[in-house]
């Protein structure tokens, strides 16, 4: 075997080399001729009708009398369901991670993780449909509402899709903690508890923010489940009880009627554009993260 | 038992009978080939298949595929000129026939049948009759509470369909009469998920084609308009106001199998699908 590798002409290596560089270099290639097309398609609006008009406060692209483009609505049901859903399923994740990885018997461990993933697999528009059926007549009932489509069922949702995401990314950032670092706590005289707490935790932080980060990319890019059970009303507003819109679904919803070039189209891919932003920020910060954490490590 | 096999056996033959005459009817003109493209209004969408299913039985060479996803969206693709037919359950507008000439496409219209538009209310709410202005009125946000109409002193959850959606267009032009729909208004994906909404939610108010009335069953309950019931019948006399015409777009004037499907749909038969999926025929 070894003779046979060594036997293998220079030519393969390179062209394998390239091969491989090639491959690595698709995805950045494919990320940028994204965003060029995604300006190409926007960049009219910013003449005509102004870009001004993405900051009112309404978005009514259909109107007879005047056409709004104002994204706000529409930014912040995003950043409320996001914010929801992250707020509920960071700590239960998180809890989950360190039960699965530390307390958990080998036994109960092999019982969830299948469970997990299986919830990880399923079809967001099944995840909708659960949403309308079953949790959003629940929420209704829970908080007297005339309505169990709002942004707080969606949020709920979510929330259950980022978790397996936050969980086994988690898992496996609390699993790599080096065994050396419990045995010295526990050396020392702290409890399991203690030690999960103080020292695992905090030393696996860098994998468990890559988590959360991931989850909420998840989250805020999620379409279909908010399309079916937020209620889709363009209304302004911060109440998680209240039907909204979000930037997602909107796309989802409208792009099918907007005619290619027409200002209603250019908006709808300068929320793409926002959107994009967004998740690029949030990596951001996730990439901070993990080098911070990962100097001080 | 001996009834159903007589009757089995006399329906075989009929249809056997049909199948024969209709092959003869094929045999005079040519046979019809090849694959037709229909894209458009979810309210039209049962109706086509029906009409596609229907015609594709009779020329089996030939393939339909109707899908839907709102009034705009076929006569956006028929204008991206991805489509051969375009469903929509409004007019098409100026605007667009603006674009469609600027990718030389000539968009020509062909009436295929009529809806009416009921409104529709939780059948635990008393208002069993509204005019137009007080529709006008709740959907553009004057009206807010139930007592204002005769009803519980309650908010209104104003359901109204997503704005690709002929109805929505159509509703906004003929009942808001151009203005605005409140930024309350849910904006639903279908007419089926807003009798969902209104069956569930005791103070909802919402909009439907006529068609999905009747397969909604006592879920919803039709209100009044103007006093009239929405109905084959008032819809067809134009006494219901809440009404339209359903469209059919193509490029140019139809010919070869778009000719073909179009002829069948206005025939005798076509137009009987229309009243078996609760729509209202042309004559």
């Amino acid at each position: 075997m070894k003779s046979l590798r060594l036997a293998r002409p220079q030519w393969q290596d390179k062209a394998l080399r390239i091969l491989f560089t090639g491959a690595a270099s698709t995805s950045i290639l494919i990320v940028i001729l994204i965003f060029l097309f995604l300006f190409k398609e926007a960049l009219p609006f910013t003449f005509d009708p102004g870009i001004d008009k993405l900051f009112q406060g309404r978005w009514n692209p259909t109107s007879f009398k005047q056409e709004m483009f104002g994204i706000w609505p529409l930014l912040t049901s995003s950043l409320l369901v996001t914010f929801i859903a992250t707020v509920i399923s960071v700590p239960v994740g998180v809890v989950s991670a360190v039960y699965i990885s530390e307390v958990a018997k080998p036994a109960e461990r092999e019982f969830f993780k299948p469970f997990i993933e299986l919830l990880a697999g399923i079809p967001s528009v099944v995840i909708g449909f659960f949403g309308i059926m079953v949790l959003g007549p629940l929420i209704k009932k829970i908080f007297y509402l005339d309505s169990g489509l709002n942004a707080l069922t969606g949020a709920l949702l979510l929330a259950l899709m980022a978790a397996p995401t936050i969980i086994s990314i988690s898992e496996d950032a609390i699993r790599s903690v080096p065994r050396s670092y419990k045995e010295a706590s526990l050396a020392t005289g702290a409890t399991k508890l203690q030690t999960i707490w103080r020292v695992t935790v905090p030393s696996s932080l860098s994998g468990i923010i890559a988590a959360v980060m991931l989850g909420m990319g998840r989250v805020i890019g999620e379409t279909m489940t908010v399309l079916m059970v937020t209620g889709n009303s363009l209304q302004l507003t911060l109440n998680p009880l209240n039907p909204v819109r979000t930037m997602t679904a909107t796309i989802a919803a409208e792009m099918g009627e907007a005619v290619q070039g027409d200002s209603h189209y250019q908006a709808l891919f300068l929320i793409g554009i926002v959107l994009l932003l967004i998740t690029f920020g949030l990596n951001m910060i996730a990439q901070r993260a993990l080098k911070k954490f990962g100097a001080r490590q | 038992m001996r009834i159903n096999k007589t009757l089995r056996v006399t329906l075989t033959g009929l249809l056997f009978a049909g199948l024969v005459f209709s092959f003869a009817g094929c045999g005079k003109n040519k046979e019809m080939e090849g694959i037709l493209q229909v894209r458009g209004s979810d309210t039209m969408l049962q109706l086509s298949t029906s009409w596609a299913e229907a015609y594709m039985k009779i020329n089996p060479k030939v393939q339909i595929a109707v899908t839907g996803g709102g009034s705009g969206t076929g006569i956006a693709a028929m204008i991206n000129g991805t489509i051969d037919i375009a469903n929509a359950s409004r007019k098409i507008k100026d605007k667009e026939i603006e674009e469609a000439k600027g990718k030389g496409i000539e968009p020509v219209e062909h009436v295929v049948a009529r809806d009416g538009i009921s409104v529709v209310v939780n059948p635990s709410n008393p208002v069993r009759e509204l005019t137009q202005a007080q529709i006008k009125d709740m959907y553009t946000g004057k009206i807010t509470n139930w007592k204002d109409v005769g009803g519980p002193n309650h908010d209104i959850t104003l359901c109204a369909r997503d704005n690709s959606s002929g109805t929505y267009a159509f509703f906004q032009e003929h009942v808001l009469e151009e203005e605005d729909y409140s930024p309350k208004a849910l904006n639903l994906q279908s007419n089926s998920a807003i009798v969902e909404e209104v069956a569930q939610n005791e103070y909802a108010i919402g909009y439907i084609g006529l068609g999905y009335l009747v397969d909604a069953g006592d879920k919803v309950a039709a209100v009044k308009v103007e006093g009239v019931m929405p109905s084959n019948e008032t819809v067809a006399s134009g006494e219901y106001k809440i009404s339209r015409v359903l469209n059919m777009y193509t490029n140019g004037e139809p010919e070869g199998l778009v000719k073909a499907f179009l002829d069948f749909i206005m025939s005798e038969e076509g137009q009987k699908i229309v009243s078996d999926e609760g729509f209202v025929p042309l004559r």
